[in-house]
């Protein structure tokens, strides 16, 4: 019998990693704004003119750095 | 439109490449890029300049009309004082600042807003949020100051829109944030709970021996814990403050059932005598908590919160010790001297003192033309400079004046408390009473046998909380709100579709509410004017300020010029005067060339124009009456009792008696306070009022009214303080929305009997002192499940039925 409350226990420490998860992500405010990142998520097939292509990604990608840093 | 049509190739529109409006002319433009004005052409060339034109790419047409562009001033973002109060947080060098950006409308709004540190270096970081239309932005202090990054969006046609009211909003957000916490909470223990209640369900025989029943047991216990003192607590907070004004709400026989619920399962795990009803109990958190989320749907983009505050500039130019400095609004003083711009609004009573004023009264009375002020006249608040430049002397402040006193009154302090007399609550008071007596009842029946008498007082209580009862109404009104937003008209929250299903009477206002803003509706018949003609008309119809006289103006966008002798206008007749020795005339059939009218095909009113004797032909000005309004008016007319209110003159009165009958109450010259005060002496006479009107001199009525509904071109728009912005699109369907109120209201009240019928079955078990486990934990989710799928269905086939859906 002590196997079941052997399982239980590791089922339940991973039902609270999934609570914990939760709680996480809504107090990040991942829920905050549900419609805005499923647009934004296509944003970054852009189509680049040729002029400027090196500097400007270069440019970009510091700046994606910054913005996710400053998210958390 | 009728004019620009020699300027095109029949048959091919253009369309502006920035905004998508039409064209007038293809001389504004760029390569193959047509451009409707040169302010589309600017905003084009910026994001050109820039290599951002993914913009153009990733939707059609995306832009903003630039055409009604009016340069704002945006000097006084420079105020310390005022900075402090606009910005999230500083540190110094980066500052993080949110502003509300109503014109977001597609995706390229979200791409270029989340781009503007490719247009100027300063921004650092800038995230939009498409449903709550308000973008974050953090710039380095250093290489941009806050009225620059302002400038920037508004050059690129996003102008925020500035005001001091958006840090409330938070409070709201974090109530939600802490609702999903305890739903979650809730969730997880219900779910837990109700696996390791399992064997106890199928009865498995070796259990009751078991260690495992006692690890289960104490386990349940400690996954209960938290759903009873921390998701259950808003509950308990509810019903004590009820109580405390000794009323029983809803959430007394709700709190009762939890409390019951989870003592008598501490008592029954703890002594060992039993399993308990944690699982019912998490199960009922649960599915309440759910409830609530419909409850507290809301729409995070509108704003039904505005007061007068949000529709003056937050602050103005004033003149001290002869420097102009800017001031915050709410800080001006008696006597201070302020600087009045073009278009921008008197923010407080003042007297002229210098400069010319033309004040557009519109946002006040719904009269939209200009009123001259000379020197020493009195200036209202609300009034717009049309025009140069003016300097006016406050006299009173601006909580003091005359339209700002309107929030003074009562109707504004009045805070928002859930309606204590809402059905639900109605309901509940009995239900507890019966209630609690029938436990009583079953307790003194088992009296001398103490634990059956405990199990049948405790599992009365527990059977019989009202969680169907509870949850019928969110789900119900929560839904309704839904679909009433699918058709354009957004309500504050679910008591305002309750408060609707009781509405005795409409009051209507007139400007903007029966009337249709901005839509040209002239037309001329007849040979086509030449340039010289369009400035004689225009010159004369400007000297009248008859209603039909604008229409006529504003069609013809053309410089006057000219003197006007011998002007003369006859009443109900027309005007005439003789214009660069011409002599023009304006009026009816019979004033302009003798002939009797004939009997008219259309509702369009004929204005006939001669010019020196000569019939040119004729204006046809359809009344602006918005669309189906005669039907609309003629079906609410059968159940309501209809009256309109407005601000302006009386000249429309006759042709609104067609519409609304001769009986009902038409009052003119109304000022915001008069119609305030109307709507009260209805309610003195107990009848329950809807409002609907627009502007910010309704603002007071529809604060009074039990339901006030302010209607918009488009809800994002400005909007005065309100329960309800409807969409002018969805006016017509004005009568639906009041019905599909009062079907809601039928629907509640058959839930509560579907609910009630539960109840009873549950107490036919629980007098008996029989109520295992089991069956409450099936009768309980199931009672409320059905309850919701019940309601949820039904507000759906009725909404169907109705086309609402």
């Amino acid at each position: 019998m002590s196997v079941i409350l052997i399982l239980i226990g590791f089922s339940l420490s991973v039902a609270i990693l999934f609570l914990v998860l939760y709680l996480w992500a809504v107090k990040s405010g991942q829920y905050d704004d549900k419609y805005t990142p499923s647009v934004r998520i296509l944003f970054d097939d852009e189509i680049k003119d040729d002029r400027e292509k090196d500097k400007n990604g270069d440019a970009e990608k510091s700046a994606n750095k910054l913005n996710h840093n400053s998210i958390n | 439109m009728i004019e620009t049509d020699k300027y095109m190739p029949a048959g091919v529109e253009l369309k502006c490449y920035h905004c998508g409006e039409d064209c007038d002319t293809d001389d504004i433009r760029i390569d193959d890029k047509v451009f409707c004005c040169n302010g589309c052409k600017t905003v084009y060339e910026i994001l050109d300049q820039n290599n951002l034109c993914t913009y153009y790419t990733l939707d059609e047409n995306p832009g903003i009309s630039q055409k009604k562009e009016i340069k704002r001033n945006y000097d006084f973002l420079d105020d310390p004082q005022l900075k402090e109060e606009l910005i999230d947080f500083t540190d110094g060098n980066t500052t993080k600042v949110t502003f509300s950006i109503p014109q977001m409308h597609c995706s390229s709004c979200i791409w270029i807003l989340e781009n503007l540190f490719k247009l100027n270096p300063g921004i650092k970081f800038s995230r939009a949020d498409f449903l709550k239309k308000i973008v974050t932005i953090q710039y380095s202090e250093k290489e941009i100051t806050l009225k620059e990054v302002v400038r920037l969006l508004d050059s690129i046609g996003y102008e925020p829109d500035l005001n001091l009211e958006g840090k409330q909003k938070e409070k709201t957000n974090s109530h939600n944030k802490k609702l999903a916490y305890k739903i979650g909470i809730a969730g997880f223990a219900f779910g837990n709970i109700m696996l390791f209640s399992f064997p106890e369900y199928l009865h498995v025989e070796s259990f009751s021996r078991d260690v495992l029943k006692e690890t289960f047991g104490y386990l349940n216990i400690l996954f209960a814990l938290p759903v009873f003192f921390y998701s259950a607590s808003e509950y308990f907070v509810s019903a004590y403050k009820g109580l405390k004004k000794k009323i029983v709400n809803i959430d007394v026989p709700v709190s009762l059932g939890i409390i019951v619920l989870f003592t008598r399962s501490l008592i029954e795990i703890l002594t060992n005598t039993g399993v308990g009803y944690l699982d019912s109990m998490t199960a009922l958190v649960f599915l309440l908590l759910v409830g609530r989320i419909f409850q507290n749907k809301t729409y995070d983009a509108l704003n039904f919160e505005r007061n007068y505050k949000s529709y003056f500039p937050i602050a103005v130019t004033i003149r001290k010790n002869g420097k102009e400095t800017t001031k915050p609004v709410g800080k001006l003083k008696v006597r201070d001297r302020i600087i009045i711009k073009n278009n921008e609004l008197v923010p407080a009573d003042s007297v002229l003192i210098n400069g010319r004023g033309f004040i557009d009264y519109s946002f006040v009375t719904g009269e939209s033309n200009p009123v001259e002020k000379v020197n020493g006249d009195l200036i209202y608040a609300g009034g717009k400079q049309v025009g140069g430049a003016i300097e006016v002397e406050t006299i009173k402040e601006v909580s003091q004046s005359y339209l700002t006193q309107l929030w003074n009154n009562e109707a504004f302090s009045k805070k928002y408390q859930s309606n204590i007399n809402s059905m639900v609550n109605v309901v509940s008071k009995y239900f507890t009473f019966v209630i609690l007596s029938i436990a009583t009842v079953a307790g003194i029946y088992w009296w001398p046998e103490s634990s059956i008498a405990f199990n049948a007082f405790t599992a009365v209580l527990i059977i019989a909380c009202p969680c169907a009862l509870a949850l019928s109404t969110p789900f119900t009104l929560g839904n309704s709100l839904r679909i009433y937003g699918k058709n354009k008209f957004y309500l504050k929250n679910t008591d305002v579709v309750e408060a609707m299903s009781e509405i005795t009477d409409i009051v209507f206002d007139k400007t903007g509410t029966l009337t249709e803003t901005g839509s040209s509706t002239v037309k001329f018949i007849g040979e086509p004017l030449t340039d010289e003609e369009k400035v004689l008309v225009k010159t004369l119809v400007r000297n009248s300020s008859h209603p039909l006289s604008n229409g006529i103006n504003e069609l013809f966008d053309i410089d006057v010029s000219g003197d006007v002798k011998d002007f003369k206008e006859i009443p109900a007749k027309g005007i005439e005067a003789v214009i660069n020795g011409k002599h023009v005339k304006i009026g009816s059939r019979m004033f302009v060339n003798h002939v009797q009218e004939e009997n008219k095909i259309d509702l369009s009113t004929r204005v006939f124009l001669s010019i020196d004797g000569n019939t040119r032909g004729y204006f046809a000005i359809k009344n602006s009456y918005r669309e189906n309004l005669d039907e609309i008016i003629k079906k609410l007319k059968r159940d309501y009792n209809l009256y309109l209110l407005s601000g302006d003159n009386d000249s429309e009165k006759p042709e609104l008696q067609k519409i609304f009958g001769e009986n009902t109450i038409m009052k003119f010259r109304q000022t915001p306070q008069a119609k305030l005060d109307f709507v009260k002496s209805l309610q003195q006479n107990g009848k329950k009022v809807l409002m609907i009107g627009d502007g910010l001199n309704d603002a007071g009525a529809l604060k009074q009214s039990d339901v006030g509904i302010s209607i918009s071109e488009n809800a994002n728009n400005f909007s005065p303080a309100c329960d309800g912005i409807l969409e002018s699109k969805s006016f017509g369907k004005l009568d639906e929305f009041i019905n599909f109120a009062k079907t809601s209201k039928r629907i509640i009240i058959a839930s509560f009997i579907i609910s009630f019928i539960y109840n009873l079955v549950g107490i036919y078990f629980a007098v008996q002192g029989t109520l295992s486990p089991v069956i409450a934990a099936i009768l309980m989710p199931l009672s409320s499940i059905s309850v919701v799928v019940f309601t949820t269905f039904t507000t759906n086939a009725f909404a169907k039925s109705k086309k609402l859906l």
